[in-house]
């Protein structure tokens, strides 16, 4: 494995049309994935409802985002009081049996002391009866991207919940920020092979469920308080995440407290990656791949085949998450797409590296890899890099509208195309999705530049 | 107007509506939801801190002041100075449209400048990292104005934008560069942003170019944002009537435009809420008077533009605007009637914005619908109850904390368009100049009015009054849908729109039509439809 300089920066001061959101939207939409859970922000009422409709557009389904509505009196002397009276009231009306609760760049430039404040409101209301679990999480938006919000929600769940206990036939699985489409197929596959699980955050249903027969304070679905508990105990835990670091990550965290080996993989997207992903679950469980994934599989490698003219020798300019865009680097490699720009508003500073570990010839194929670029970058590598495909969340419609080049919207946000939180990713299901999709893409920017109305292309 | 259709008891809803909350609580809400009485018009409490925990809709003062005023103007580089966030969230999120001269022309409505403010800004201060930020949006575009807005930590850690905006603009000689100190924390709503929008545009942009505006009808269009197209369908009304328009504050403006918009002989206001002060303080300074109006329906805007003519007092644009009306009202006619027997004898309810939930009761009307709840997010007292209420509305804390600008007649410009007695002569025909008879004087009574409505009471209204239609924005709409009741978005407009003047009435009746006669809802099992809510019913009308 060759060592890499981490992967350049940009090189301007402010940030201009950003490939990133904030900190504490990470933590909430995590918390949407724990069972009657609410999520509460300490700080202004604007970021709760900034984080509500910019989450909302893209999953189409409520989302509640209580606040401590921080004035300039609290701005001031501390929001001690508000956020006992936010919890209060939560309490009151929810009836939640967790509320999650993250902090603000506001809170935290004041420096308010959220734990202390938490045990101090425990003392206070311990006569009244069973309170919810608070979950905290420290997410400041001055530092790290959604992604870093997103992982210690996650972590701080597991800190909150996770109980020692003997081993028992269990398997964690921290997918980190994938659809709610891709964690039910998760779940499916984890069912197939038949071992119990605790997948963390779950939000497949709260964040994409049908109509309501009964009012719904805090949507139905989430991963059960109960089996958090129980991640203590498991055998292993699956997370996904290149750039995670155990230091910072749920599984990690099992590791070291109570034992549970942490199996770090990237994001199964693509056959390679998928097939350690498997081969993790067919170690864990000494059974072998269920037949309908060994189908999926096999229909997947016919449609690499069946489809390898198009998309051969396709230049494309990949963006998102860091974790996001290093596995589906490596897929476009397995299709013979040449990602030519990797880039991300994340700084993990790992990204060349990780990325190098999946494709080791990146650096002779001229694959660019760049963090902590905004769209005003990447448009700037555009203009010199010629690439034929974008392939990014909806915040790249500007620059594909501008160069004229094709955007197959993948991740997170999409709010300019229907169902962005039905699309896969992952496994063999995933990643035939995502191929027949840029496929498509680019069998459509031929039959469109053809003057004849060809039909067979 | 007798209500057509069986509607539950206010008193008893108003009282469902509150017993969920702890004492303290339901006591402050209970002011803020008010059985209406046209005739009387009783007090409501709006424009007071949301209770923490209790989930609003209300965004910041930051949202109040760069996502809605400043925002659509397309020439100004927007520069948020904070961490990413906030910038990231207020990106082309409210639809504003905008329609350049020449492509060529500046347009820097698609791009989102934040100074992403990191731990070592919130330590050591952000304001070398403004200055370098100011520096490269210059370098790019070299754009006539460059505004900065403060989220939240900058006005803790004493960031001074205004000092480094005047440094930076010194600097640079030929950009206006100016601050707004519009932390999210400041005020109660979006509402405080809005005053400290206004307060910015005079003191740094209106009154720049003293050029004379060509026309002979000349005028502002105040607090329209062109969201959907809005702007574009009033300015077309507005050319085909001979009326010049001078500025919009703000939908498809420009810098030069509001600088030069104190030549204007009337301000037209349609947002009364995030302009007023605008109208008030360009009244004091220029002597303009303001006039409020509404585009949002065809009656409506005919309403309107009478009015403007009206006001100019001039038989030949009187007779322009009837034969303009006369033109186009056929058309909309024709489909009004087409529609109004799937529509007639519905209901709506609308908790939206500070105008919106107003403005929008009148195409309702125009399909025989009724509204049978409606409030604000973010409004005040004056909004409801109309501007006589002014003198009354206790200052608190939030309100003090905003700057009230002391304004004063210019030396040399001021020039009062009209007479005291020509004013007078206008008001007794019904012109509402520099007034606003506010929402509740139009609303029937006994309909319920409830200021900055909880997500939980907003559920709680769907479920006892089960109305046609709810009108609200993104945040309302999903939660209201999974119970089989369609929700208009009345701020992005489900991405449709423009709704204004004669072709946007069209627009949204039949997008109306087509959401509360639309067969998926037959496909959701409504909550009440497996509940006998009887015991609400009461007889209803006035």
């Amino acid at each position: 494995m060759t060592t890499a300089a981490p992967a350049a920066t940009t090189a301007k001061a402010a940030t201009q049309n950003a490939c990133k959101l904030c900190n504490p939207l990470g933590a909430c939409l995590a918390f949407r994935g724990i069972e009657k859970c609410v999520p509460f922000l300490h700080g202004s009422q604007g970021c709760a409802t900034y984080i509500r409709r910019y989450l909302i557009s893209h999953y189409k389904e409520p989302i509640d985002i209580a606040s401590s509505n921080f004035n300039e009196e609290t701005a001031v002397f501390g929001g001690s009081h508000n956020l006992k009276l936010g919890l209060k009231n939560v309490t009151q009306q929810y009836r939640p049996e967790v509320i999650g609760i993250a902090t603000t760049c506001l809170s935290e430039t004041i420096g308010d002391d959220v734990p202390m404040i938490l045990r101090e409101y425990a003392a206070m209301m311990g006569s009244e009866g069973p309170m919810p679990t608070m979950i905290f999480a420290s997410t400041p938006s001055y530092s790290g991207t959604h992604i870093d919000g997103f992982h210690a929600a996650v972590l701080s769940a597991v800190r909150t919940l996770a109980e020692e206990g003997p081993k028992r036939n269990l398997v964690n699985i921290f997918p980190g920020m994938v659809s709610p489409a891709d964690i039910r197929y998760l779940k499916e596959i984890l069912n197939a092979f038949g071992i119990p699980f605790v997948l963390l955050p779950d939000y497949s249903q709260t964040l994409d469920g049908g109509p309501w027969a009964e009012y719904h304070r805090i949507p139905p679905g989430g991963t059960p308080t109960s089996a958090i508990a129980t991640t203590g105990s498991a055998a292993e835990s699956i997370e996904f995440g290149s750039t995670l670091e155990a230091g910072k990550s749920a599984a990690g965290y099992l590791e070291a407290k109570f034992g549970v080996p942490r199996h770090h993989l990237p994001l199964p997207i693509g056959i390679k990656s998928s097939d350690r992903f498997f081969a993790a679950l067919e170690q864990l469980t000494g059974k072998p791949m269920p037949e309908i994934y060994e189908d999926e599989r096999r229909r997947l490698v016919d449609a690499y085949a069946d489809g390898h003219k198009y998309v051969f020798g396709q230049r494309a300019i990949l963006y998102g998450e860091e974790d996001l865009v290093i596995p589906m680097a490596a897929f476009l490699r397995e299709i013979g797409v040449l990602p030519v720009l990797c880039a991300s508003g994340g700084k993990s500073g790992l990204m060349k590296k990780r990325l190098l570990e999946l494709v080791p010839d990146m650096e002779e194929l001229g694959i660019k890899v760049r963090e902590g670029l905004d769209f005003v970058d990447i448009e700037k590598e555009a203009d010199e890099l010629q690439p034929d495909l974008l392939i990014g969340n909806s915040k790249g419609f500007a620059m594909s509208k501008r160069h004229q080049l094709p955007l197959i919207r993948i991740g997170f946000p999409i709010h300019d195309r229907f169902g962005g939180q039905r699309l896969h990713h992952l496994g063999y299901r995933g990643t035939q999705e995502l191929f027949d999709r840029i496929v498509n893409t680019v069998i459509e920017q031929r039959q469109n530049a053809s003057p004849i109305g060809y039909t067979y292309m | 107007m007798e209500a057509k259709i069986h509607l539950p008891d206010p008193s008893l809803i108003k009282e469902e509506l509150i017993n969920r909350y702890p004492a303290k609580v339901a006591k402050k809400r209970s002011k803020s939801i008010v059985i209406n009485d046209p005739e009387t018009i009783p007090e409501v409490q709006a424009n007071v801190r949301t209770v923490p925990g209790i989930i609003t809709q209300r965004g910041c003062s930051y949202a109040g002041c760069k996502g809605v005023v400043l925002g659509p103007t397309r020439d100004i580089v927007n520069i948020t100075h904070g961490p990413i966030g906030c910038s990231f969230y207020s990106w082309l999120t409210r639809r504003n449209q905008t329609r350049p001269e020449n492509p060529t022309d500046a347009n820097y409505i698609t791009y989102c400048f934040s100074t992403d403010m990191q731990e070592e800004n919130i330590v050591f201060g952000g304001e070398k990292k403004l200055k370098q930020a100011i520096q490269e949006a210059y370098d790019l575009f070299h754009p006539k104005a460059i505004a900065i807005f403060s989220t939240c930590p900058v006005g803790l850690i004493g960031d001074d934008v205004h000092a480094a905006s005047r440094e930076m603009k010194e600097k640079l000689g030929d950009c206006n560069v100016f601050g707004f100190s519009c932390e999210g924390y400041r005020g109660v709503s979006q509402s405080a942003g809005h005053h400290i929008a206004n307060n910015g545009v005079f003191k740094h942009m209106v009154g720049n170019n003293n050029t004379p505006a060509e026309g002979k009808f000349k005028l502002n269009l105040l607090g329209e944002y062109n969201i959907g197209g809005d702007a574009f369908e009033i300015e077309r009304l507005f050319e085909k009537c001979g009326i010049t328009l001078v500025a919009s504050f703000s939908g498809n403006s420009t810098v030069g435009a509001i600088e030069n918009s104190h030549m204007a002989d009337l301000n037209v206001i349609l947002c009364h809420r995030s302009i007023n002060y605008m109208g008030d303080m360009m009244e004091t300074k220029y002597g303009i008077p303001w006039m409020k109006v509404n585009f949002v329906g065809a009656e409506s805007s005919a309403k309107s533009l009478r009015k403007i003519a009206e006001y100019f007092g001039d038989a030949g644009l009187k007779a322009r605007v009837e034969e303009v009306i006369a033109e186009e009202m056929p058309k909309v006619k024709a489909i009004v009637d087409e529609i109004r027997p799937r529509t007639e004898g519905k209901t709506a309810m609308l908790f939206v914005g500070g105008s919106r939930a107003h403005h929008y009761q009148d195409l309702f009307t125009e399909l025989g619908m009724t509204t049978v709840a409606a409030g604000y997010e973010f409004a005040h007292r004056d909004d409801y109850e109309g501007r006589e209420v002014l003198p009354n509305i206790k200052i608190d804390a939030d309100s003090k904390n905003i700057e009230e600008l002391k304004v004063t007649a210019d030396p040399v410009l001021y020039n009062p368009r009209k007479s005291e007695a020509e004013l007078e002569e206008l008001k007794a025909k019904g012109l509402e100049i520099n007034g606003y008879e506010g929402m509740m004087k139009q609303m029937a009574s006994k309909s319920l009015v409830i200021d900055d409505v909880s997500h939980y009471e907003s559920e709680k209204l769907i479920e006892l009054y089960k109305p046609d239609i709810f009108c609200a924005g993104i945040k309302e709409k999903y939660v209201v849908q999974k119970m089989g009741v369609p929700l208009k978005q009345l701020h992005s407009y489900d991405y449709g729109g423009p709704y204004t003047g004669f072709e946007g009435a069209v627009n949204f009746y039949k997008d109306i039509d087509r959401m509360v006669n639309n067969p998926v809802w037959k496909l959701i099992k409504a909550p009440w439809e497996k509940e006998n809510t009887e015991a609400l019913e009461a007889s209803y009308g006035a």
